[in-house]
């Protein structure tokens, strides 16, 4: 078996032992990172890896989570058939999104983004009668399940969640191991270089961004269901600088950065808000600290000196 | 057969292009020299659809490319290297090759035959690009090109910053191709090293080609080196 996928299931089953040994507070805790990895992954495709910044991640992670929320909540669709819907709603968020913004490149490309999502979190705000705004919704706890499984339930909600991460986590490293993973990183290093190797930079980003989109699109979902709560915080721009974070902080442009990223960034806050009411100062020192120390992220750093094998 | 026909071209309102006529006939190296800002790196731009040509045509075997959008250009056969190789570092050795092999569809027969080219290289496939050295990544850089089995390929001062022995390999590698009927375009600006590989070498001047002649009618003392060179 190749290493770096000997790794990567090691990870998906140190997370499965994981669910039987950490205490209910934990655990429901890594439920909800793992399906933040999810869309920090996402974030990582079409950032760490294709170099795409977008500031506008959270559109596509509340198109996921209000599409699977609103279908449930207004149609009565069930969650099987309206988690899927989300997941389609992200990517498809994506590739509108890109079908504009990557006319633009770096700063306008943010701002576009941006716009873009602030767009969205307005639409949340004008169409309160469905969204009910600022406030959100609650899911029922009776259409938060598939058949059987009964996703507001900590133990299903856990083995849900990992089984998502798991498919994200192997997804995206075939992604970056096939030939497209190496266009991506071909555009990222040197658009105009790739051109003259007879690629087409839009269509590249398109898919990238889209794929991107289904992630977020699918974790956005996947959220609102297994918590049981779809609300406006998550298409507000802070949403869309969350994952820039993660990524940044476990290593863009590797596979598992964006899970590394997401968990220190969660216990980070967990803890330092626990202290003090200005916790996120303590986040923007851990950030500066990361970026004069280790621009390159965590795993960043750890590829660069010890694991070059890593992905 | 490569021809461009009176082309105009430029940066925006900057025209360096002026009128400029050339022609690359397969199985041979054409040449091209002139001082710095002559017109030289954007000729081969404006082949690679990466500026804009305003006026006359650009030819590859008798059809119109100027109108491509520059990613259709190397579809069509034409490789280019540009100056200061612009490798993706990140990428393995053989990652590099295998991004350069996938537009025109082709496969393991490609990749063996240009590996034979730079044996160097075959033994460095899973290095990561960014350590080659000077030479090696300028071997990396025209074996990506090659990639694309293309039929014309643009190489611009290729020997630039290199030892004498990576010189001579990159000379040897142009008649390789050469011989395989491979129409090159060689900007290259040291005298000697034209003289080695060129069949014929176009003078470009005030971005217009100036003079075109046979490299047999020349020798390191002609006129035409001072005259458009500074040599």
């Amino acid at each position: 078996m190749r290493r770096d996928l000997a790794l990567h299931l090691a990870v998906i089953a140190g997370l499965a032992v994981l669910s039987v040994l950490l205490p209910p507070y934990h655990h429901t805790n890594t439920a909800r990172i793992m399906l933040l990895a999810v869309y920090a992954m996402g974030y990582n495709i079409a950032f760490g890896y294709t170099g795409l910044l977008s500031l506008g991640h959270a559109l596509f992670f509340g198109a996921g989570m209000y599409a699977t929320g609103l279908l449930m909540e207004l149609g009565d669709w069930p969650a099987a058939v309206a988690l899927p819907m989300g997941l389609l709603a992200g990517g498809a968020a994506a590739v509108a999104v890109g079908l504009l913004a990557l006319r633009t490149a770096g700063v306008s490309f943010m701002i576009v983004t941006l716009m873009f999502a602030q767009a969205g979190y307005l639409l949340v705000m004008y169409f309160t009668a469905y969204t009910r705004g600022e406030e959100g919704f609650n899911l029922a706890r009776a259409a938060r399940a598939i058949g059987p499984l009964d996703l507001s339930s900590d133990g299903t909600r856990y083995a849900v969640a990992l089984v998502l991460f798991a498919v994200a986590l192997l997804g995206q490293l075939a992604l970056v191991r096939s030939r497209f993973g190496r266009v991506m990183v071909a555009m990222r290093e040197n658009e105009e270089r790739s051109r003259m190797l007879g690629y087409d930079p839009f269509r590249v980003k398109l898919i990238a961004l889209g794929v991107s989109g289904l992630y977020s699109g699918a974790a956005g979902a996947a959220y609102g269901v297994m918590f049981g709560y779809v609300g406006a915080s998550f298409v507000a721009t802070q949403f869309s600088i969350l994952p820039l974070l993660w990524v940044l902080l476990g290593g863009a442009g590797t596979t598992l950065g964006p899970l590394l990223g997401a968990v220190l960034m969660f216990y980070l806050i967990d803890i330092a808000s626990g202290y003090t009411t200005a916790h996120l100062a303590v986040i923007g020192v851990a950030l500066l600290v990361l970026v004069l120390f280790a621009p390159r992220g965590l795993l960043g750093v750890v590829r660069e000196r010890l694991v070059r094998w890593l992905p | 057969m490569l021809r461009l026909e009176g082309i105009d071209g430029g940066y925006g309102a900057v025209q360096v292009l002026r009128g400029l006529t050339f022609a690359a006939a397969a199985g041979q190296v054409t040449c091209v020299m002139g001082r710095n800002g002559a017109g030289k790196t954007t000729m081969l731009r404006a082949i690679m659809g990466q500026v804009r040509v305003t006026a006359g045509r650009i030819l590859l075997d008798g059809q119109p490319i100027q109108q491509l959008p520059a990613h259709e250009v190397p579809r069509h056969g034409i490789g280019y290297v540009p100056q200061g190789r612009r490798l993706f570092g990140p990428l393995s050795v053989a990652e590099n090759i295998e991004v350069g092999l996938m537009t025109r569809h082709k496969g393991a027969a490609t990749r063996e035959r240009v590996l034979d080219l730079f044996p160097r290289l075959r033994e460095r496939l899973d290095q990561r690009s960014s350590t080659l050295s000077g030479g090696e990544q300028q071997m990396l850089a025209i074996a990506r090109a090659l990639c694309l089995e293309p039929s014309v390929l643009l190489l611009d001062e290729p020997t630039e910053g290199l030892q004498p022995s990576m010189i001579a390999l990159i000379r040897d590698t142009v008649l390789s191709l050469k011989a395989m009927g491979v129409a090159v375009v060689l900007v290259e600006q040291r005298v000697d090293a034209v003289l080695s590989v060129a069949d014929r070498v176009a003078f470009v001047t005030g971005g217009t080609v100036a003079e075109t002649c046979d490299a047999s009618t020349l020798t390191p003392h002609s006129a035409q080196f001072a005259r458009y060179v500074g040599v």
